[in-house]
């Protein structure tokens, strides 16, 4: 697959759960090679879009394809060159790291089945813990596994479910890395996360909220499709002031960040109009760029609304 | 799109040796496996009584007097006794009592009644299937004071001093299959089957559940895998659970109980296999209803429960009212516990236990189908 063709291409994905709709009319193009980020609170979705692309949910409505399968259809050929990492750990604590990359690459039908597991366990540093039980790995060890446990048949997409979730911020940025390197060699990756320093290191990104796609695009497509206008203020007190401008008629958030605080809105006149009262010692104002977590909490507020 | 075969041997073997693996790893299951037959078979010393009547009897007649047909009508009359089948020759007597078509042969010799009525206390044979002691021995028992009851009309006047002491007639009774009415003979073979019943069903019916409950059901639907492939492989290690647990149990009732082997070790290993597979079978067939382990549980005490009652294990088969005979039939432990005691006491071959094998198979086949079906492939 070369780059810039279309690994994932769906159109309309929709998921119901009796009266909830999970999943609504989603429509999503991944390129090969691009690390795609899908971002959105607890419960929007998310987990159920992947578990659709990679077969284990059938879908309501929707068509497309994924690596040139049908999604619907053809899920058993996607199965079988799809990566997919679940969001809890889900390989078997009683088995040790090798046993368990070994019972993968069996049932993948992975040629040179031993120089395989081999190599994995080398590739991602785990051939001295090899015998040790997947059950009492830490959770930097276990993500570890996990990854290497769904690389192991070589394939050409990864889903990757909040890979990160519950582990320490080297092995985050360790992880990210071996994205980045994973990518440089073709890989397509389509991961969520919560987090805005991944969300950053994706090419591209999608917001979900109650099932629906609200925004995507790269990082600076997204920022400006939400149009925001952002002034950050610095001085003594900022959870008294955010207080007061969150009261105020104009201004449509009010977040801390460190020791400022960033007071934004998608108009602008009404902002600065709004924020005029506030503009004076021993605060200092200034209007900055908006940020990608700017626009994330303002999607949020409007998904809420 | 590219043709993929449907089955994989190749996953196949994959599944099996994660199953092993896992097995070795939870010891305490591991050790249950071993523990239960064991205990087992030092807890059942005892076996509980009943009074089961309408016993299937043969009868060989040979005389033409009526004192003869006197006592086959006294037998009839006191319940015990029904008079299923009538035969021309002793072979064809034991015939039907080997392959447990009736309980009992009655064989009144010729000339009887003229022995009888001229005071020669003339031999009178019952023939019966003693494997299970508690079917018989109440039937056996009645005998005696039944026939000088009977006799008591026919004797009086000059004859009533034949009626003295000794008893007008000989009756001799042969406890074939277990001379000695030893209890242990027919309870220790019936619990092989009782023991493979419970954890087979259980060990099998705990597989797809429990992957569901700790996540990796997940994993393993995500990956390119089949119904049968899951199935198969999850039944397969266990079958050698199953038959270290035969193993066990066969080297206790011949050193511990001194069971009679009368059969073919070899025959009753090959039709263990079906049962164990049934059993298995069941038990991955509730892994597929049930939500979580819990419930696969209670399934596997719900079939266990009747399955020991009604099956001839826990009260002679024949002493169940017809209804609950019935239900009995459905189970494979019924059908198992006469190939065990058919083999093992009664010297059955292959034919004689076909008869109940190909219905342990059907049963197998059947629930089998119903796992394949109901594996969902999919998280919804």
């Amino acid at each position: 697959m070369r780059n810039g063709e279309a690994v994932i291409e769906v159109r309309g994905m929709t998921k119901r759960f009796d009266e909830l709709t999970a999943v609504d009319h989603v429509d999503l193009t991944v390129r090969a090679g691009e690390i795609y980020g899908f971002l959105g609170p607890n419960g929007s979705g998310k987990t159920t879009f992947l578990r659709m692309l990679c077969g284990l949910l059938r879908a309501d409505d929707g068509n497309g394809q994924v690596l040139g399968h049908d999604v619907i259809a053809e899920s058993e050929a996607i199965k079988r060159e799809v990566g997919y990492m679940t969001q809890r750990f889900s390989f078997w604590e009683d088995l040790s790291i090798e046993e368990n990359l070994d019972f993968v690459a069996r049932i993948y039908g992975v040629k040179n089945r031993q120089a395989a597991v081999r190599q994995s366990l080398d590739e991602l540093g785990l051939t001295q813990r090899k015998t040790q039980l997947a059950g009492q790995l830490s959770g930097g060890w276990k993500q570890r596994l996990a990854l290497a446990a769904c690389l192991i048949h070589r394939p050409k997409l990864l889903l990757l479910d909040e890979p990160t979730a519950g582990v320490d911020p080297k092995a985050r940025r360790d992880f990210w890395e071996e994205i980045h390197q994973l990518a440089a060699e073709g890989l397509t990756f389509l991961i969520t996360t919560h987090y805005m320093d991944e969300a950053e290191r994706c090419q591209r990104l999608a917001y979900i909220s109650k099932g629906k796609l609200l925004a995507d695009g790269t990082v600076d497509e997204v920022i400006s499709r939400v149009g925001l206008t952002t002034w950050s203020v610095r001085g003594p007190d900022l959870s008294q002031l955010a207080d007061q401008l969150r009261e105020t008629r104009g201004v449509q958030q009010a977040v801390a960040f460190g020791n400022s605080l960033h007071v934004s809105s998608n108009n602008a006149s009404e902002l600065e109009h709004a924020i005029a009262p506030f503009r004076h010692e021993p605060y200092q104002w200034q209007q900055i760029p908006s940020g990608l977590e700017d626009a994330f909490i303002s999607l949020m507020d409007d998904g809420k609304s | 799109m590219k043709r993929h075969p449907k089955f994989s041997f190749q996953r196949l073997v994959g599944i099996i040796s994660k199953e092993f693996l896992q097995m070795r790893r939870d010891r305490l299951t591991f050790a249950m496996m071993l523990g239960i037959p064991l205990i087992q078979l030092t807890l059942f010393g005892y076996a509980i009584n009943s009074d089961p009547r309408h016993l299937p009897a043969a009868v060989l007649l040979a005389d033409q007097g009526a004192q003869g047909r006197t006592l086959l009508y006294a037998m009839k009359n006191s319940t015990y006794f029904d008079f299923v089948r009538e035969v021309k020759t002793e072979a064809e007597g034991y015939n039907l009592l080997a392959r447990g078509q009736v309980q009992f042969v009655i064989n009144i010799p010729q000339n009887f009644s003229r022995d009888l009525l001229r005071g020669d206390r003339p031999a009178l044979l019952v023939e019966a299937d003693a494997t299970d002691p508690a079917a018989t021995g109440i039937a056996l028992g009645s005998l005696p004071p039944l026939f000088d009851a009977a006799l008591q009309n026919d004797l009086k006047g000059p004859l009533a001093s034949l009626s003295s002491t000794s008893g007008p007639i000989d009756l001799r009774v042969h406890a074939l299959y277990n001379p000695e009415v030893v209890t242990q003979y027919n309870i220790v073979p019936g619990l092989m089957g009782v023991i493979l019943t419970m954890t087979m069903v259980m060990i099998t019916g705990l597989a797809i559940t429990r992957e569901r409950e700790r996540g990796t059901m997940e994993n393993l639907l995500s990956m390119p895998t089949r119904p049968s492939e899951v199935l198969v492989g999850k039944i397969v290690p266990y079958i050698l659970v199953g038959y270290i647990q035969v193993s066990v149990i066969l080297i206790a009732a011949r050193f511990l109980f001194h069971v009679p082997m009368q059969g073919s070790i070899l025959l009753l290993l090959l039709v263990a296999f079906v049962f164990i597979v049934a059993n298995l079978a069941m038990g991955i067939t509730f892994s597929t209803i049930a939500k979580n382990q819990l419930q696969a549980v209670q399934m596997a005490f719900f079939v266990f429960l009747p399955s020991i009652l009604l099956s001839g294990f826990m009260f002679p088969f024949r002493g169940m009212p017809h209804w609950a005979q019935v239900i009995g039939e459905a189970f494979p432990l019924t059908h198992f516990l006469r190939i065990v005691r058919g083999i093992l006491l009664k010297g059955n071959g292959l034919i004689d236990v076909s008869l109940q094998l190909w219905q342990i198979a059907l049963f197998a086949l059947i629930v089998l189908a119903i796992a394949v079906k109901r594996y969902r492939q999919t998280l919804d």
